[in-house]
């Protein structure tokens, strides 16, 4: 039953440019994957650490400049990929390591900080970044001798890599680590008792989430062959966090849904609706309210509630299983 | 030869000094039982032997081996485990899972970012040996979140114990149980093979006197007494203190 809902989700997705039809709606799906990638990025950081960023609009923001200056200055789009990821990783260390210093609210305030200094950069430091005009580069790579110049040709390239960090992500989660990454979040101090390094831990799932943040960057960079301060800004921090929130935290398919939903409303409901925002908002509003885990857990409970409701009542039946509680950071006692 | 050693130990918060000059020595396999009123600076003593909390004097031994420098994720490593008088497990996991973070915690697997979790046999097997070593490995595969008061102070147990230390800390290993649940901890315990040294803090007398080979009584931080268990039982400061005579 899943892997027959994950081979149809697969061909729904392949096939996409094909019954969709038009580029408008295969350039918006391409979005909805690249987003995808930076809210599965930084869910590896709030879902799987339970350590909120708001800068990773930063991160993002990094990867996107420095590959478009190395192309710029001549590097080929190989090196620049792998450029712009070191550069990525590097920023990542060195946000980790300041913004490690605190978890909570002090984590979120320092990420903040760290995310608002790239976007100053991106805006004053008009010699390298061009300010508030941006840097845009001529040309989309071609690998392989496969061209991402057209929208269904860019699509796939953005579905490869999607599937890609989707898989890696997964196998991340299932793994020790994974599981040692979810302990620092519900129980930090057991886990030092334990004898886990809680920082190091920390830090490398900070390195792992900004190295997806940077390959993000540099699908919005190929995608839009531009990159401007406002892509670095808060509020992209912020948009890229509600994805996360709204679809589910700490759920491999969370981020897409969050992604999917966001991205829809924005190029398809702003066609219809001028105050788009205000349904965007609204939306978020009703998932709090009805679905506070999130869009995908949320409907599999509803899903689950209405099949219990609809099969007919035996005796003894079991209920549907209880939603476990929240994870209790205090311990359960 | 002692398990564990505390010399001139000493630590204040501002002007509250919560551990005075403690010393204690327990021998291996001794049970050594941690008496004293609230506020007296029991659990305190513990996180300062795991290295939660720095001390601002006097040093700790393990084996004879200095640790008052060693971080306290490596002191887990050297043989020191420790329970939580507030429960302190992994509510979303389920119990498998609270014993394979606590095998983990000691093996270098825990560094892996792409062997999958549930293909590691060895370290199943022996998460569901230490689930049934207090009798829960029925409920192996339950989140934690579903399991009864009773059950999560066993896990605590389970925990510590699935490390194999050599110097066990148990801290209110009873607090909060019925009757009945005491027994089975009380047996629990009891199993305990003497290869494994154990400091229990515990209000429970009834529990704690039995199990208990030498006590030492703590009052506002200091060591008042200190003794075989009929040394401490009978001495005047221990009844005045503690029992409240």
């Amino acid at each position: 039953m899943r892997r027959l809902a994950l081979a149809f989700g697969l061909l729904v997705l392949a096939t996409l440019p094909f019954w969709v039809g038009n580029s408008y709606y295969t350039n918006i799906a391409s979005q909805i994957l690249l987003y995808a990638v930076f809210a599965l990025g930084l869910n590896v950081l709030v879902g799987y650490a339970g350590l909120v960023s708001l800068g990773h609009a930063g991160l993002f923001g990094i990867a996107a400049y420095t590959g478009a200056l190395l192309i710029n200055s001549g590097a080929g789009h190989l090196l620049a990929i792998l450029g712009a990821l070191g550069v990525t990783l590097l920023a990542a260390a060195a946000f980790a390591m300041l913004s490690l210093r605190g978890t909570g609210l002090g984590f979120v305030m320092i990420t903040v900080a760290l995310g608002q200094i790239v976007w100053g950069v991106a805006y004053r430091w008009i010699s390298i970044t061009n300010g508030d005009n941006g840097v845009s580069i001529a040309t989309r790579p071609a690998p392989f001798g496969l061209t991402l110049a057209t929208a269904p040709g860019f699509y796939w390239a953005s579905l490869v890599v999607f599937l890609v960090s989707l898989g890696a992500i997964a196998v991340f989660a299932a793994s020790p680590f994974g599981i040692s990454l979810r302990g620092t979040r519900d129980q930090p101090r057991r886990m030092n008792a334990l004898g886990y390094h809680v920082w190091m831990i920390r830090f490398l799932a900070f390195l792992f989430s900004g190295l997806w943040s940077g390959v993000a960057g540099m699908l919005f960079l190929y995608y839009n062959q531009f990159v401007s301060p406002q892509s670095v800004a808060l509020t992209s921090s912020a948009e890229v966090l509600l994805m996360v929130i709204a679809g589910g935290t700490g759920t491999l398919l969370g981020p897409f849904a969050g992604a999917a939903l966001v991205v829809i409303m924005k190029n398809v409901a702003s066609a219809y609706i001028e105050r788009w925002n205000f349904v965007l908002g609204a939306i978020f509003v009703a998932i709090v309210i009805f679905m506070p885990e999130g869009l995908v857990p949320g409907s599999l409970r509803f899903w689950r509630w209405t099949l219990t409701r609809l099969r007919p009542r035996r005796p003894a039946a079991v209920a549907a299983p209880v939603r476990a509680p929240l994870p209790n950071r205090e311990g359960g006692a | 030869m002692t398990a564990l050693e505390v010399q001139g130990l000493d630590k204040s918060f501002g002007g509250l000094r919560v551990t005075a000059a403690v010393d204690l020595a327990v021998a291996p396999g001794e049970r050594h039982l941690i008496i004293g009123p609230n506020g007296a600076g029991k659990t305190t003593l513990f996180n300062l032997i795991t290295g939660e909390l720095k001390p601002d004097r006097g040093s700790v031994r393990l084996f004879e081996r200095d640790i008052t420098r060693v971080p306290s994720r490596r002191r887990a490593h050297l043989g020191l485990a420790r329970t939580y008088q507030i429960i302190t497990l992994f509510p979303g996991e389920t119990l498998m899972h609270n014993i394979v973070l606590s095998l983990l915690g000691l093996s270098r697997l825990r560094w892996s970012p792409v062997l999958r979790l549930d293909h590691q046999t060895a370290l199943l097997d022996g998460a569901r040996a230490a689930l049934a070593r207090v009798g829960l490995d029925h409920l192996a595969d339950r989140p934690l979140a579903q399991t009864a008061y009773g059950e999560r102070r066993r896990i605590e147990i389970a925990m510590a114990l699935a490390q194999n230390p050599k110097v066990l800390l148990l801290d209110e290993p009873f607090a909060g149980l019925s009757i009945d649940e005491r027994r089975d901890v009380q047996q629990l315990l009891a199993a305990i093979p003497r290869d494994v040294t154990i400091v229990m803090i515990e209000h429970d007398m009834d529990v704690a006197l039995d199990f208990a080979e030498r006590i030492t009584v703590l009052h506002f931080g200091e060591v008042v007494v200190e003794g075989t268990r009929a040394e401490v039982v009978a001495h005047p400061r221990t009844r005045e203190i503690y029992l409240g005579e």
